[in-house]
């Protein structure tokens, strides 16, 4: 049983990092505009989808299809943001939540409406290549999406604390009136963020697609791993995003190896409980609830 | 539960008249669906009683719609029980996990969106735990025997069902419209309206919140008991997905929150045409609940008080301060 479980935790590590990512959007969107994105499953569904038809019609590798879809699901994310969240909730929290709930409900029934509830994946052949390392057998697809989203957690640090955008958002989460009066459009830069948080679910979607399969259901199960990610680093919390993703992928590999395959996700949702309960503020969030 | 105004009394006819009307179609399709609708209705009717009353939004009432259909199936498949003790027996489960859910959440103060976020993170692991363990029947979920009569609760008559189920939801509505001019109903209304000043009051706001789960939970429970009787058959996805915790919340929302007309008549109003749009659009799957969510939209930017508060703006009888039937 030893032996398998470095395995399973490296592997849990490579999962981790994807979830890392789809938290990493999340959680920026929720520390800058205080709202919880309940589409954003529905939305790495949709950059998944995006994906698969630009590899089967394309033929476009989704590598080498994250320079198109990463500005198109900002400009996505942009639009939704600005003309139908913001002015459909009319800024109360609950509202928030329940327009975006609504969105994920039309987006994930459109998908089952449009591409009916088939499990599809893309068969890229070197995805699978295994990648040997400390005598575990890795998929080269994961090692990938692994180090890209190691990667791309320290460029959004860079960006949010060395250029004007980066601190506009901050100023605009920190004091909102503040930013107002210092010239800083708010609902503009509350776009962005949202748009930069979606771009982060289609870079997740490209990294996961050539190891992982799409269906409309997809982003369900996604989202309350993204939820439970934000939770477990701190609503806000870019590091803390990280860090819990990881964590998160090694708990579910742990618990699937050691309660079977179908309850490895019952893992996380405990975890998930467990931290709302005994410390909403997470590993390491400023904010309590 | 009286209509304060002409257009509440009119919404309120409307629905009483298409109720009354299926007796005299003797269409089973017509009843099949009410039937669906008036399940649903029991559990919006819950969800008001947190959501609505308590301004807690859960987004998770399957967690106690399908503990309340498990307990009485599992006391009725694996234990042999008698189906109406097992139909109690799932109200009082339902109740149980509500306060359970409950006491967890409000003792570590969670309210808001971390609030709906652990409701659904409940009904998401008691959905894993159904489909994996052999007493709730695994994947393949729970079969009620088919044995018709009063003893265990089964009747091949739809318009018997029809009938239980009218007098059941009138009855919750009745149980509603009690709670909500009690000093309870008074207290969780205070507790919506400002908790700290409510708690500032000598509330106990975390009894009333506890209290106020618990009953959400025991009619969810009940919903979820009346769904495996009507059907005699129940699985995992079925009674803990989340279409179950998101028709609970659309309902009320559209109907009128905290009214006690507003969880029957949005949740009969979305099912009418949720049907209407199954027929224009060749039974699509899935597209009701796009439906749904663009009226849900909707009705969050422009009727903030849902059906019963657009109605109740019409014709009123009286100058009143408090509008909501």
């Amino acid at each position: 049983m030893s032996s398998l479980i470095l395995p399973a935790v490296l592997s849990g590590l490579t999962m981790g990092a994807v979830y890392a990512l789809v938290a990493l959007g999340l959680t920026l969107i929720y520390g800058v505009l205080h709202i919880i994105n309940f589409a954003h499953g529905s939305l790495l569904m949709l950059a998944l989808y995006a994906a698969y038809f630009l590899f089967v019609h394309m033929g476009l590798d989704p590598y080498l299809a994250i320079p198109i879809l990463l500005p198109v699901f900002f400009c996505l994310g942009y639009v939704l943001q600005r003309w139908v969240i913001a002015p459909m909730s009319g800024g109360s929290e609950q509202n928030v939540l329940l327009v975006t709930l609504a969105l994920a409900l039309i987006i994930d029934n459109l998908a089952l409406y449009f591409w009916t509830s088939n499990t599809r994946s893309v068969d890229i052949p070197y995805a699978y290549n295994t990648v040997e390392f400390l005598g575990a057998y890795l998929p080269l697809g994961r090692v990938i999406a692994f180090f890209a989203a190691l990667a791309a957690a320290p460029l959004l640090w860079l960006f949010m604390t060395r250029t004007r955008t980066g601190s506009a958002i901050r100023a605009v989460a920190i004091e909102k009136r503040g930013a107002e009066i210092v010239g800083i459009d708010v609902n503009h830069t509350y776009a962005i963020c949202f748009g930069i948080g979606t771009a982060c679910v289609a870079l997740a979607a490209c990294l996961l697609l050539p190891t992982f399969y799409v269906t409309p259901q997809v982003g369900y199960t996604f989202v309350l791993v993204a939820f439970t990610t934000v939770v477990l680093g701190g609503m806000g919390s870019l590091p803390g995003a990280l860090i819990a993703g990881l964590l998160l992928g090694v708990i579910e590999s742990l618990c699937g190896l050691f309660l079977g395959e179908s309850l490895g996700q019952i893992g996380i949702f405990t975890a998930f409980i467990l931290i709302l309960l005994f410390k909403p503020s997470g590993l390491l969030g400023r904010r309590a609830a | 539960m009286k209509p304060q105004s002409m257009g509440q009394a009119v919404l309120i006819a409307l629905a009483l008249i298409y109720l009354a009307s299926l007796y005299f179609m003797s269409s089973p399709v017509w009843m099949g669906f009410t039937i669906n609708a008036l399940i649903v209705a029991v559990v919006a009717l819950a969800w008001n009683i947190t959501g609505g009353f308590g301004g807690m939004a859960s987004f998770g009432h399957a967690a106690m719609y399908g503990t309340g259909a498990y307990a009485s199936a599992i006391l009725q498949v694996q234990y042999g029980i008698n189906a109406w003790i097992a139909f109690a027996a799932g109200i009082v489960a339902g109740a149980a996990m509500g306060a359970f859910i409950g006491a967890l959440a409000f003792r570590y103060g969670l309210k808001g969106s971390y609030f709906a976020l652990v409701t659904l993170a409940f009904a998401e692991v008691l959905r894993i735990c159904a489909s994996s363990f052999a007493i709730t029947g695994g994947g393949s979920g729970l079969q009620l025997r088919l044995d018709p009569g009063l003893s265990t609760l089964q009747f091949n008559d739809r318009t018997v069902v029809y009938t239980i189920l009218l007098v059941i939801v009138a009855l919750v509505m009745a149980l509603t419209a009690w709670l909500k001019y009690s000093r309870f109903g008074a207290y969780l209304i205070a507790v919506r309206e400002n908790e700290d000043a409510a708690r500032a009051l000598g509330i106990d706001t975390y009894r009333i919140k506890v209290k106020a789960m618990a009953i959400s939970g025991a009619f969810a429970g009940l919903a979820g008991v009346l769904y495996l009787q009507v059907w005699l058959f129940i699985d995992s996805a079925v009674v803990y997905g989340s279409a179950v915790s998101i028709e609970a919340l659309i309902g009320p929302i559209i109907g009128g929150a905290g009214t006690v007309w507003g969880p029957l008549i949005g949740t009969l109003g979305l099912h009418l045409l949720g049907e209407g749009a199954k027929h224009l659009l060749h039974n699509a799957p899935g597209l009701n609940f796009v439906l749904y969510a663009v009226v849900l939209i909707c009705a969050l930017r422009f009727l903030p008080q849902g059906l019963m508060g657009l109605a109740g703006r019409i014709g009123t009888f009286r100058k009143k301060e408090d509008d909501n039937a």
